[in-house]
């Protein structure tokens, strides 16, 4: 990002220069209604800044056409904290819909969805439908989801939010795995203590917004 | 055609994204089976009108009738001189004077089966047929006038124009319905497409959150209304089928009330009707869908 700001009418992010490179573990904290959401919306295109520049993947968001922005965000896991499954198609499904979208017919071509199912601890659920699962179970479901094709990176908007320390714990250790094996992680939170934990395992750097900007926080957390 | 190949042919997930129990879909199946019920009917309709006229003016073209009236001591004489003059005209390929019970016969509708037409200055009747190159008619007019004052000709135009006009305005009246209906549909799926999007506006959310084009997403939508708008009017068009099928046979007395039904190879609209329904709606829920979509952030 070069001098990028956002605005919903008031401006609520300016002056962000940031560049956030490959394999790289970053937390996002903020008070609520910072703009953490609005940051991760415009590195996954689905806001384009409304001045400065975004570069995602070496193309200016901005240049792109609705169809490149659609191919680019296949290279983005998102995680939401409230999931954003399609009620009607069981946990099996909804994980494989973006093999689905991108016109992959076959599933088994390209990823095994019974060890991803497994991986994230829900091989038993995968016949359920997304309102039948627990706060942790979508969370871990919304994750396979992001990952399933395989992207370089993975962003998560609040994804402990609505879950306990336990299942957070879990959740986080399955972002790290996925950060050794060298996908770039941004999980936006203001769960101190689960910063703490990640820094424990892993080298993350933590932004800060705070005054409309983005700021690197210092080794107080 | 890539387009329409991508849309029904593409992977069968695609057909799981939109959920089965949306109202959109039941309302597009009915629109779409009263609308095909109704073109079938307005093609029937306008079929038969084309059959009328048909009928009036090929039983009506060729002939004439020459009408001679004079006073019983000269209509003998007259109407020898009419034959004479029909005789050595040119393009007239047969004539002969009618039987009296021909001519009570014609009266029949009117006076009943038991006129004393014998009893009454009837006038003479010479039905005429053409050959065809046909005759001059104002020749015709102009000798008769001069050699046969009492006889005067009669082409049937004047009986056969308005008929075949009148069969004429209804068979438009039935493709203008077609039309009518035709734009009713686009509209209406139009609305049916603009309302599936606002009611699945998560959907639409999730799908661009995992990476699906406008295209992807349109196509689960325009597959969804387009299947419904083919069984839609599969059933209308049978329904319509089946109605006509069991009108009354056709008869003399109210041909165009009666002869409402498909001949021959226009039964071959039960099968185009059902098909250009889901074209249309491909079409204009495709067409919708995407302009809508480009607006949806």
């Amino acid at each position: 990002m070069k001098s990028a700001a956002y605005s919903y009418g008031d401006e609520l992010l300016s002056e962000l220069n940031i560049s956030i490179s490959q394999g790289s573990f970053y937390f996002l904290t903020g008070p609520s209604g910072s703009g953490k959401t609005t940051f991760l919306k415009m590195c996954y295109g689905s806001l384009v800044p409304t001045s400065g520049a975004l570069t995602i993947f070496g193309k200016e968001s901005s240049d792109l056409t609705r169809d490149e922005m659609a191919y680019l965000r296949r290279k983005i896991g998102v995680v939401h904290q409230d999931c954003q499954f399609l009620d009607h198609l069981n946990v099996n499904d909804n994980i494989a819909l973006p093999i689905m979208v991108s016109g992959q017919n076959s599933l088994s071509d390209n990823v095994n969805l019974k060890e991803l199912l497994n991986w994230v601890g829900l091989s038993h659920r995968s016949k359920a439908l997304p309102p039948e699962l627990s706060g942790g179970e979508r969370q871990r479901a919304a994750l396979a989801r992001a990952i399933i094709m395989s992207p370089d990176v993975i962003l998560a908007d609040e994804p402990t939010g609505n879950i306990d320390w336990e299942m957070s714990q879990r959740l986080i250790r399955l972002l790290i795995e996925l950060n050794h094996m060298g996908k770039t992680i941004v999980i936006a939170t203001h769960d101190l203590n689960l910063i703490r934990f990640t820094k424990a395992s892993v080298q993350a750097r933590v932004l800060r917004i705070s005054n409309k900007r983005v700021q690197l926080a210092g080794s107080d957390l | 055609m890539s387009g329409i190949r991508k849309v029904f042919l593409s992977d069968r997930y695609v057909n799981q994204i939109v959920p089965k129990n949306g109202f959109t879909t039941l309302l597009t199946f009915f629109t779409s089976a009263s609308m095909a019920f109704l073109i079938v009917f307005s093609v029937a309709l306008s079929s038969a009108a084309d059959r009328l006229a048909q009928n009036w003016s090929d039983s009506l073209k060729n002939s004439a009738t020459l009408r001679v009236s004079a006073p019983s001591i000269d209509l003998e004489a007259q109407t020898e001189a009419a034959l004479s003059v029909l005789s050595t005209t040119r393009g007239i390929a047969s004539f002969r004077v009618l039987k009296p019970e021909e001519q009570q016969a014609l009266l029949e509708p009117w006076f009943g089966p038991k006129v004393p037409i014998k009893n009454l200055p009837m006038p003479r009747l010479i039905s005429i047929e053409e050959d065809e190159n046909g005759y001059d008619r104002v020749g015709l007019r102009l000798r008769l006038a001069a050699e046969v004052p009492a006889a005067v000709l009669d082409d049937h135009t004047r009986w056969r124009e308005p008929l075949i006009k009148a069969a004429d305005r209804i068979w438009f009246l039935g493709w203008f319905s077609i039309g009518l209906i035709v734009l009713i549909v686009v509209a209406m799926m139009t609305l049916v497409t603009r309302a599936a999007l606002s009611s699945n506006k998560k959907i639409i959310e999730v799908l661009r959150l995992v990476g699906a084009t406008d295209q992807y997403i349109a196509s689960a939508f325009v597959r969804k209304l387009a299947n419904q708008a083919f069984f839609g009017s599969l059933l209308g068009s049978s329904l319509a089928s089946l109605t006509l099928f069991l009108l009354p046979s056709e008869s003399d007395q109210a041909a165009i009330l009666t002869g409402l039904r498909l001949e021959g190879m226009e039964w071959i609209w039960l099968g185009i009707v059902p098909l250009s329904f889901s074209f249309l709606t491909f079409l204009t829920t495709r067409i919708s869908s995407l302009s809508i979509l480009r607006t949806l952030t």
